[in-house]
């Protein structure tokens, strides 16, 4: 059981950037107004970073793992969040044995 | 008039079926951190400073060693930037808290707790007895469950072959859907994607995430700009 001193480092930097975003609303309370493009944008930060994390796994990987992402997006439409990361990795397993 | 108790009651209730459902995501979430050579007591320290799961995950994937930690600290920053929005309004709702209990209280913010809080602001006044009886079990299940899933990760040996590795793609693919809101969100994940895996192949990791992300909301503001203009120019026509 060990902690790496650069692991360490990573952790506090991460606490100190999250820690600023979660108290940053207090001094801005009431004082922000975006307009509605401003708000898209903001809104699409979630999803525009997750998928820029996967891209390269999920499309720059080999076919197995782009084929298993495409079922995972068909099945994340109607199934809750643990189904699809099943779904993902039982369709991940079947295209590698096959692919 | 509610007192302390009804409020501590309230806010557990409130609360428990957020954590049960988090239960198997933190168990994930240390099995795949394990894999990736992080030791039980990392995940903890990682679980108990930064506690952002969305965020912890993205970390997780770029991980490496030695870590990346500017990478890591960028993905961190803006994964997390929603804070700022959720805060800004959460913060009027504060008034019986303490100074102390408000910088506190905000160190575990989170989607859920956050929501739950705003509901509970519109018919009650938000009391510290109400914020932490939510927020102490929420962020003590999200540790005992990400280091527990890290011990049985460690034992569990190379992810790939269980196809554990692809877990991240999968679940990552599953919150991009929760987040959908409709063509925004359909120009975003294209160009993201796009630009992500394009900058992967030619300058590899961690530019990717900064290209796709940043192509990712350019995108957004675009489609929302054309749409504005496209409501404006049906308003004008009806009115016409």
């Amino acid at each position: 059981m060990s902690i790496d001193p650069i692991n360490f480092l990573a952790f506090l930097g991460m606490a100190i950037v999250t820690y600023f975003t979660r108290v940053a609303g207090l001094a801005l309370a009431g004082r922000l107004n975006l307009s509605p493009r401003a708000q898209a944008a903001f809104d699409a930060i979630p999803p525009a970073v997750l998928v820029a994390v996967i891209a390269p796994s999920a499309l720059a990987t080999g076919w197995a793992e782009t084929a298993a992402a495409a079922i995972a997006a068909l099945a994340a439409t109607r199934l809750p969040l643990l189904a699809v990361v099943a779904v993902g990795v039982v369709a991940v397993v079947a295209f590698r044995a096959v692919m | 008039m509610s007192t302390m108790r009804d409020d501590i009651r309230r806010g557990l209730s409130d609360i428990w079926p957020a954590a049960v459902a988090a239960a198997p995501i933190g168990l994930l979430f240390g099995a795949v951190a394990a894999s990736k050579g992080l030791s039980p007591l990392e995940v903890f320290l990682m679980s108990v400073m930064v506690f952002a799961g969305g965020a912890q995950f993205a970390a997780v994937e770029l991980w490496a060693t030695p870590a990346p930690v500017a990478a890591l600290v960028f993905s961190t920053l803006l994964i997390n930037a929603r804070h700022i929005l959720m805060g800004a309004s959460l913060a009027p709702k504060l008034q019986g808290f303490s100074r102390w209990q408000k910088f506190l209280g905000l160190y575990y913010m989170a989607d859920e707790n956050w929501a739950l809080a705003e509901k509970r602001a519109r018919t009650h006044r938000l009391t510290p007895a109400y914020w932490f009886a939510m927020v102490v079990p929420f962020v003590a299940g999200w540790l005992v469950n990400s280091t527990l899933g890290a011990t049985i990760g460690a034992v569990l040996g190379d992810p790939k072959r269980l196809g554990a590795d692809f877990a991240f793609t999968a679940l990552f693919i599953a919150l991009v859907a929760a987040f959908w809101k409709g063509r925004v969100t359909f120009w975003t994940v294209a160009a993201a994607g796009i630009a992500s895996a394009v900058t992967y192949r030619l300058a590899g990791p961690p530019w990717h995430v900064a290209a796709g992300a940043l192509c990712g909301l350019l995108a957004a503001w675009l489609a929302a700009g054309s749409e504005a203009r496209a409501r404006a120019v049906a308003i004008e026509e009806a009115e016409a």
